[in-house]
């Protein structure tokens, strides 16, 4: 019975959800192309999602659960698109364009990428947060700056690919975000995840238990860098020439951008992300006419309200979790809270209840004790058991 | 010769800027992303005043007055409401108004470049040196020397006024600082304020270089971040130090054919380079790590 119980709680329905769902997809857009119900557009928009879903995948791992900021995860995609592109387009007169130099030049695209991974991931050891961000920036700039520069890599008019099938390539574009995110969960939920956790909230202390601190932060670099590098070489087959000004610093913010609005450190929430705002971008950059007729807009103000819409999102959802003024709202608006309302139950005993599963009730108790006539003052600096992570 | 002279320049453009960002990192402990949009905004103060009213002293006057109340604007509105959140939320945020200054520019002025070139109809000044004829813009050396007289005058503000004293306080250990009676909200708008004001006169200068549009600001403001981290961010003479060292590192890969079009990557490895030997920069201070 105790065993069937373990089984339920491991296999909880909300665990494999982001599964399901995908598979769905996957089976109502074969349906819906062999009946031809889907445009070129659609297939190029579904591929777009799927390989932006890869990348917020990716470098949620490495922002929401390693605890890093990465901004040249668009550096890696770059590496990953040249290479891989390149070696399909050596490829291409022994094995042919078909689906198995696809998964060639993905996984050699995926391999250098890791590799480059790997090498941003040695300093990334010896530095800590806001150093780090600036380094993997610069690593995005040198990645760009090189391959402007190499000749066979055809310069600043970039390199040409040529179009893969549009159906094979949306296919592997879906299955490749299944396995991919299949990997990521599964490296999370499992002690290598709880290690790099440990990493993240405390890294001194996630060392003294025992953590490997430097395979695990060169595990998640390698293993985001890999995932970027094969969701490079898609777009290169998808768009049909890669152009080193697509890699630049915007394009690694725009994933960032997916990441912070789905949640930091939410799966589920990075997929959603990552189809809205792929989706809202094509939109907005192709606008039915009708639309940019009725409201006499130039070509490019769409995509400047873009930018615009971008900037409020992310400076809003980080107020939103962050700042002390919003926790009020924050509390009120909770969705815990609201489910707690319609189950019926107490919501004042929800916080209560998670906190049972460490059972260091002593140390809450003595807060409680120790926080009657201390009562925390508006402006006060930091929470004195919570030490700055940016203080040394 | 030039090149030096030039590298200077670039030099001490990129030192005030770096002097913002590392102003602010040292104090509020913070990376102003927005930093180099302040810049932009500050170009576009320029450009319109001075092709409204036509004269250069009134087009600075504007832009610094401008820069500063933008950056005071900035940290009460976005920054100073997340004091007690992570640095990556605050990270993320300074991008998003970075994003949003960028945006903006881009609705009002257009994508289009738009030059501007006072400094630049100044001329340049012919003397000879060992023999050889050396010309050297005004716009350099106007440059080089309102950036020396900036830098001196904030070295002198920060180590002997109460301000300063306060600021380097603060900085040091905030917590303590407020327990001595500073008000460290305040302290740190002050440094916002310095850092748009040195902002202001990067743009004057960078003007000279390039047109001003949206993105005007983001290339120095990233290069000028870099050197920040060079010289050890929180250090000022750190950040001047670290300035001069990518302009001149930038004008000399310029100058020469075989590795100039490899600029951007050589400055961005060096940065990479010294930071895995010296992870706190040049002139950082160490700091001991406790649980």
């Amino acid at each position: 019975m105790k065993t069937l119980k373990y089984f339920k709680k491991q296999f909880a329905v909300k665990h494999f959800i982001s599964y399901f769902v995908l598979i769905g997809v996957i089976l109502v857009m074969a349906v819906l192309s062999a009946t031809g119900a889907l445009s070129r557009s659609a297939y190029s928009t579904l591929t777009k999602i799927g390989y932006s879903m890869i990348l917020a995948v990716s470098l949620n791992l490495v922002v929401g659960f390693l605890g890093e900021l990465s901004l040249g995860h668009a550096g890696f995609m770059c590496v990953g698109a040249y290479i891989g592109c390149f070696i399909f387009n050596l490829l291409e007169p022994v094995t042919g364009s078909g689906i198995l130099t696809l998964i060639i030049a993905m996984l050699s695209g995926g391999v250098s990428a890791a590799i480059f991974g790997f090498i941003i991931g040695v300093p990334a050891l010896r530095l800590r947060g806001d150093y780090l961000a600036i380094c993997t920036l610069a690593f995005g700039e040198i990645v760009r700056n090189v391959f402007k520069n190499l000749p066979f890599f055809g310069g600043a008019k970039g390199l040409n690919t040529g179009l893969f099938d549009r159906t094979t390539l949306l296919f592997v574009t879906l299955v490749t975000v299944l396995v991919v995110l299949a990997i990521v969960q599964n490296l999370i939920r499992s002690k290598h995840g709880r290690a790099i956790t440990a990493i993240r909230d405390n890294e001194i202390a996630a060392r003294a238990m025992g953590v490997n601190v430097t395979y695990y932060k060169l595990l998640v670099f390698v293993l985001s860098a890999f995932a970027a590098g094969l969701s490079g070489v898609l777009y290169g087959k998808a768009v049909g020439i890669i152009r080193q000004d697509n890699f630049s610093y915007n394009y690694s913010i725009e994933i960032l951008v997916m990441v912070v609005l789905g949640g930091i450190g939410s799966m589920n929430g990075s997929l959603i992300a990552a189809t809205i705002i792929t989706a809202v971008t094509v939109f907005l950059q192709n606008p039915p006419p009708a639309i940019r007729d009725a409201l006499n807009l130039g070509d490019d103000t769409l995509a400047i309200v873009k930018t615009i819409a971008y900037a409020v999102i992310l400076i809003l959802i980080i107020m939103y979790n962050n700042a002390p003024v919003f926790a009020g709202l924050r509390e009120k608006l909770s969705i815990k809270k609201l489910f707690a309302k319609f189950k019926k139950k107490d919501p004042g005993n929800i916080s209560a209840d998670e906190a049972k599963w460490d059972r260091i009730t002593t140390k809450i108790e003595m807060d409680e004790v120790l926080r009657v006539d201390v009562k925390k003052r508006e402006g006060e600096l930091t929470d004195p058991d919570k030490p700055e992570r940016g203080a040394k | 010769m030039v090149t030096v002279i030039d590298g200077l320049s670039l030099g001490a453009i990129y030192a005030l800027i770096a002097l913002g960002y590392t102003m602010v990192y040292g104090i509020a402990k913070m990376l102003n992303f927005a930093h180099g949009d302040i810049i932009m905004v500050g170009a576009f103060a320029i450009f319109v005043t001075f092709s409204t009213l036509g004269h250069p002293l009134i087009a600075i006057l504007v832009a610094v007055v401008i820069c500063t109340v933008l950056g005071v604007t900035i940290e009460r509105l976005a920054y100073r409401p997340l004091r007690t959140a992570s640095p990556l939320a605050v990270l993320i945020t300074a991008i998003g108004v970075s994003y949003l200054l960028q945006g903006i520019a881009q609705l009002i002025f257009g994508a289009g470049n738009n030059p501007v070139n006072f400094l630049a109809s100044l001329g340049v000044v012919s003397f000879s040196l060992f023999g050889s004829q050396i010309n050297v813009s005004w716009s350099s050396i106007l440059t080089v020397g309102l950036g020396a007289i900036l830098m001196v005058g904030l070295t002198l503000f920060v180590k002997y006024t109460r301000t300063g004293r306060a600021m380097r306080a603060v900085s040091e250990d905030r917590g303590a600082a407020t327990l001595q009676g500073i008000d460290a909200n305040k302290i740190i708008m002050i440094t916002f304020a310095i850092g748009s004001f040195l902002a202001a006169f990067a743009s004057l200068f960078y003007l000279s270089k390039t047109p001003v549009n949206p993105t005007f600001g983001s290339m120095p403001g990233i290069k000028a971040f870099t050197a920040a981290v060079i010289g050890g961010i929180g250090s000022i003479p750190g950040a001047m130090l670290g300035g001069i060292l990518l302009g001149m590192i930038e004008t000399i890969c310029l100058s020469i054919p075989a590795i100039s079009s490899y600029t951007t990557a050589i400055e961005f490895s060096v940065l990479i380079i010294i930071l895995m030997i010296r992870p706190i920069g040049l002139l950082g201070k160490k700091r001991r790590v406790k649980v």
